[in-house]
């Protein structure tokens, strides 16, 4: 018995090298670059002021932040500000267009955003606004913003003061808007696209029996069963974008296929038979673990709600 | 005899099931009904338009001496486009989608000329009234353009799924055709550059 235990490792780590290969194959499928040539490339959305043209100085940036920070807590609606350095050619309606389906910004369900940008060196600012919130703010209060509270101070220098009425302003509309309340603070960063729980399911009680069925008639019950699990949990991933959900997936069918022996092939070393149970189950308690700790992270900073959709309102203007 | 039929057994199940999941028939369905919101929503926003324009020709028309002729071929070239019967039929029959297509292009050509030459009366360009409706066509037509890029990359996933193997059969089977696009109408007028003239406001 105690033999037997001994073994389990090695199983084990085949089963994690057989998972890293598929993880690092379905890393690279994801992860093809998909640039657009020639037009400014736009940067992951990482807080609610992206001053990349270094308009601000860090106080005036904080407290700006801290202000649409606080203004999402109690009204719900997501405001970014997005300066550049220049947009090249390209028209800012463009950009904020292009802005706007990448970050998506507003809450899921909600839709719910606002995108401020400036491009500095173009003199030109936009004020795209997502389809849930153009009855707040149309086109002509946009317009009536920037040339109104923006602009003014723009052609001052002062940004920061520029920026700040013209998020003042913005606030003011939306909130005479009614928008469903904020929830209660989100649990970690449940940023996943709206994913098929359908396809999940069919993958999982059909594919996975089968699949199980066939890898444990080839490469016994328990390397089959481990591979198994972690082509679920892979595929799983990739579907959901959710480490979570993947590692669940995994485990799950580890169990279904090793434990229960779904799927209903016997190995075909008929000496390995008898000696299935413990050193399988702690081969998925390792890969379970691994994917839960990966699951984990992602909440602390900003993160778009992924629910607003930009469909060409706002209004541009120049300073 | 039966344990090579207990092995073929999984390995059958799993192309079945492939093939069940891979005729595409269901993706037709989501990525038709896709189509046709996208190209509901191009109307949508064609007729937002020209529920704009009468009130920029009031307006414009209040300018005593305003260039007449490109002022006529905006109210022509609406009439011209809210006579064609605009339905969401229209992705399915593409000579009235072309023909649909030409008429809203002209309205836009005649209506950026008309904001060109707005320019260059002072009256209109102080007149606020003016202004709010140039914001609102402004905004309106970067929709246009937004509802139309989305509509184009619909129909192109609908067009991919209907023509290539072995959804192209399920196409055949139930006639599903690819569905039209937008053209550029005048490919040859962008391509060339644009001629300059100084003379006089150009009237063509």
């Amino acid at each position: 018995m105690h033999a037997v235990r001994l073994r389990a490792p090695r199983w084990a780590v085949a089963g994690w090298l057989a998972l890293l290969a598929m993880l690092a194959l379905g890393a690279l499928l994801i992860g093809g670059p998909a640039a657009a040539q020639d037009l400014q490339a736009i940067p992951p959305l990482t807080a609610r002021v992206m001053d990349q043209a270094g308009l601000l100085q860090p106080a005036q940036r904080q407290a700006l932040e801290d202000k649409l920070a606080a203004f999402e807590a109690q009204a719900g609606p997501q405001i970014v500000v997005f300066t550049v350095a220049s947009i090249g050619i390209e028209d800012i309606a463009d950009f904020a267009q292009r802005t706007g389906d990448a970050w998506k910004i507003g809450r899921r369900g909600v839709g719910d955003g606002v995108l401020l940008i400036v491009s500095r060196d173009d003199r030109k600012l936009r004020i795209q606004v997502a389809k849930a919130l153009e009855g707040a703010v149309p086109d002509l209060a946009a317009r009536q913003i920037i040339t109104n509270s923006i602009a003014p101070a723009f052609k001052r220098g002062d940004y920061a003061a520029g920026l700040d009425a013209g998020v003042t302003a913005l606030m003011a509309r939306i909130r005479g808007e009614h928008l469903p309340a904020p929830a209660a603070p989100a649990r970690g960063g449940q940023a996943d696209t709206g994913f098929d729980w359908e396809e999940l399911a069919i993958v999982f009680f059909i594919g996975v029996p089968l699949l199980g069925g066939v890898l444990s008639s080839v490469l016994g019950r328990k390397l089959g069963s481990v591979v198994t699990a972690g082509g679920a949990g892979t595929l799983a991933w990739w579907l959901s974008t959710s480490l979570l959900i993947g590692g669940l997936a995994g485990v799950v069918a580890l169990v279904l296929v090793g434990v229960m022996g779904v799927g209903g092939a016997r190995g075909l070393g008929g000496g390995r038979g008898g000696r299935g149970g413990p050193p399988v189950i702690w081969g998925g308690g390792g890969g379970g673990g691994g994917f839960g700790g990966g699951g984990g992270g992602g909440g602390g900073g900003f993160s778009s709600g992924g629910g607003g959709d930009f469909g060409g309102g706002g209004a541009s203007g120049d300073w | 005899m039966q344990s090579m039929l207990r092995r073929l057994l999984p390995a059958l199940g799993l192309t079945l099931s492939l093939l069940l999941t891979g005729c595409g028939y269901n993706d037709f369905q989501r990525l038709d009904e896709q189509v046709k919101s996208g190209w509901a929503e191009v109307l949508n926003q064609y007729q937002r338009r020209s529920d704009l324009i009468p009130n920029i020709v009031a307006t414009v028309k209040g300018e005593a001496n305003f260039e007449q002729e490109t002022l006529t071929k905006v109210i022509e070239a609406r009439s011209k486009a809210t006579s064609i019967q605009a339905t969401p039929e229209l992705v399915n029959d593409p000579a009235a989608f072309q023909k649909f297509q030409e008429a809203q292009g002209q309205l836009t050509g005649a209506l950026s000329r008309l904001m060109v030459v707005s320019e260059q009366y002072p009256n209109l360009k102080a007149n606020q009234a003016f202004q709010d409706l140039r914001v609102q066509l402004e905004g309106t037509e970067n929709r246009i353009t937004v509802a139309r890029n989305r509509y184009i990359k619909t129909v192109q996933d609908y067009n991919v799924l209907a023509r290539s193997f072995p959804t192209n059969l399920t196409a055949m089977v139930f006639s599903y055709g690819v569905k039209p696009g937008f053209t550029v109408a005048n490919e040859a007028a962008i391509s060339a550059p644009p001629a300059v003239s100084f003379d006089k406001p150009a009237s063509k």
